[in-house]
């Protein structure tokens, strides 16, 4: 366990400095001059000067990139170009409220998600089994930001029952928890669907275990069985996927952040995409992807620990 | 679900060319004869007519404005409403599938091609270049595709030509990790060491041998993937990084939409529409032929974005 666990960390941190790497050299691997791409074409030459020296961008392009890594990991990402505010602290002031999207729909997933996977599985091929199969699989192919467009339509302009715009007052819960609804729905969908198709497929897989059929020999209530003994072996791989959804949604935000017009991590990212603020996108993507890989890992230790089966055979990947 | 190395190990022999045909054709026959399948295949086929010939459907040009006429909701002339141009909704959804499908086609093929060449070389070599480009994928399936894709967008600029290669660059881990572990799985096989023993060089083996054993699971990852990439260039082309307007992608025409959603819904419903039913389609046609190609895969539906 502890020699996996140090692994992987060893790996998680090699995965993190590759995309450092990545980040840092990604402007020079472009053809074309950061600077003039990033000032547009009526930039004086004084001002494409200076920002070239605030860049460092006539260093070697292995300077710039240690220069960018080593910074980055002081916390120091670089200077937003437009309001000459650190791009660290633009990304702690978004990070919070993206975070909180992300959480609310990653656990309105899960209450959803799990139980209806159970409920399918312990009755499979039953109508209820085949209605939410249909409907599972109707929801996991809905890209987020189709979801977050027709609630929009639905609930906002047509019924207008929850507000559209921006985050809301932290102040007042009620006015902050209405301006949640629709945006953590819109994320929400997808999940829905997919954790309770994958709590569905591994509960039913347990369920044809040797172990549950003793069970069933010793005459233990079906009831008994499928909570008590089935359900804790089937939701572990369900944790592993959780890690990954957290990621998958921090990424998707971006979209509903434009759509219901909230300040947050993607909304910061596409601003700054639109503005070519290059440093904010850097900082930003970084950021974001740093969050991907901790998440996973933090699933991948959490099915460690929940599975001991795993932890005998090392875990390695493929 | 079973691994792909377990999946792989299953083709234990090298194939016979022979049965390739015979095979496409009792895969054919089984993937009509399952509900999911025929409908996925008639939604495919109805695609690619109105991507070959979409003048033959549309009844107006997808640019034509008609600013007298704009924001209205379906009627006879426009049957599913106008924009807030003025244009013909269901004409630019119609031309919008020849977007769709000249963005997600070459981006899934150029990331299987890329990816295979990948994958292929890392699993056969092995040594430190395997563990530096399995570090390199594991960097680069870090970062979310949108993400990654934006990133890049950011710096290519947004253009169709830029949003396939984005695209297809998402992608390549995906097939690399797949080829990779496929590979090393054939790997171990006794007839590979027979071939060698027989002189074969490793290109031969590779090309004759692996190469055919592995294409078909991959051709399967790229159908499944066709739905992913539409919904991720529509979801670019929504953010105004990818297609450009006026051109009609279905990302567009939503982001059309969702600047006067406040006075008409009518282009975020049917894109919507349009859009869900397609990615539905593709997603059934490529389900449906794993199931029968590669049973064991089978029961999960993949996410798109």
């Amino acid at each position: 366990m502890a020699a996996y666990l140090l692994r992987r960390l060893v790996m998680t941190l090699v995965v993190v400095i590759m995309i450092m790497v990545f980040l840092g050299a990604l402007v020079h691997v472009i053809p074309g001059d950061p600077v003039s791409l990033m000032l547009g074409p009526r930039a004086t030459p004084a001002l494409a000067e200076q920002v070239r020296a605030q860049m460092g961008i006539d260093n070697p392009v292995y300077v710039q990139v240690a220069d960018f890594a080593i910074n980055a990991v002081q916390g120091d990402l670089g200077i937003d170009f437009v309001t000459k505010t650190p791009v660290t602290e633009l990304i702690l002031q978004a990070l919070p409220s993206t975070l909180t999207l992300a959480a609310t729909a990653l656990l309105l997933a899960a209450l959803i998600g799990i139980p209806v996977g159970i409920l399918s599985a312990v009755r499979p091929n039953s109508i209820a089994d085949r209605v939410t199969g249909v409907i599972s699989v109707a929801l996991i192919t809905i890209p987020p930001y189709v979801a977050g467009l027709v609630l929009l339509v639905i609930f906002a302009v047509r019924l207008n029952v929850f507000p559209t715009i921006g985050a809301g007052d932290l102040s007042d819960p009620v006015d902050y928890l209405s301006h949640l609804v629709l945006p953590v729905i819109a994320l929400a969908v997808t999940w829905i669907g997919y954790i309770g198709r994958l709590v569905r497929a591994s509960m039913l897989e347990v369920l044809n275990a040797d172990y549950i059929r003793t069970a069933r020999a010793y005459g233990i209530r079906e009831r008994r069985i499928a909570y008590k003994f089935a359900l804790r072996n089937a939701i572990i791989p369900t944790i592993a996927i959780l890690g990954v959804a957290f990621g998958s949604l921090i990424g998707v935000t971006i979209f509903v952040e434009v759509i219901f017009a909230r300040a947050g991590l993607g909304m910061l990212v596409f601003d700054a995409i639109m503005s070519r603020n290059y440093p904010v996108v850097r900082g930003g993507v970084l950021v974001i992807a740093v969050m991907v890989v901790l998440a996973n890992l933090a699933a991948d230790i959490a099915y460690q620990i929940a599975d001991p089966r795993i932890r005998v055979r090392g875990g390695g990947r493929i | 679900m079973a691994s792909v190395g377990e999946v792989a190990a299953e083709h234990r022999m090298p194939p016979s060319s022979g049965g390739a045909l015979r095979g496409v054709r009792t895969t054919f026959a089984q993937l009509v004869r399952r509900p999911a399948g025929a409908i996925g295949l008639a939604i495919v086929v109805a695609l690619l007519l109105l991507a070959v010939v979409p003048g033959l459907f549309a009844p107006y040009e997808p640019d034509v404005q008609s600013l007298a006429d704009r924001l209205q909701g379906p009627s006879v002339e426009h049957l599913l409403g106008t924009d807030r141009l003025g244009r013909d909704i269901l004409s630019r959804l119609i031309y919008g599938v020849g977007i769709a499908l000249v963005v997600a086609l070459p981006a899934v093929f150029a990331a299987l091609t890329i990816g295979l060449l990948i994958g292929v070389t890392a699993a056969w070599l092995g040594g430190l270049l395997d563990s530096v480009l399995v570090i390199v994928l594991d960097a680069l399936q870090a970062f979310p595709a949108v993400i990654l894709a934006l990133a890049l967008l950011a710096l290519l600029g947004p253009s169709l030509r830029n949003v396939i290669i984005v695209i297809a660059i998402a992608f390549i881990p995906g097939y690399a990790r797949v080829a990779r572990a496929l590979v090393f799985s054939l790997k171990a096989n006794q007839w590979v060491e027979a071939e060698r023993a027989l002189g074969a060089s490793s290109l031969r083996i590779v090309v004759s041998h692996i190469l055919p054993n592995i294409l078909p699971s991959l051709f399967i990852l790229m159908a499944m993937d066709i739905p992913s990439a539409i919904v991720i260039e529509a979801g670019l082309s929504f953010l105004g990084l990818g297609v450009q307007p006026p051109t009609p992608s279905w990302g567009v025409i939503l982001a059309d939409g969702f600047q006067s959603v406040m006075q008409s819904p009518w282009a975020i419903v049917f894109a919507s529409i349009v859009l869900m039913i397609s990615t539905l389609g593709f997603t059934m046609l490529g389900e449906t032929i794993r199931d029968i190609v590669d049973p064991r895969l089978a029961g999960m539906t993949r996410r798109r974005v």
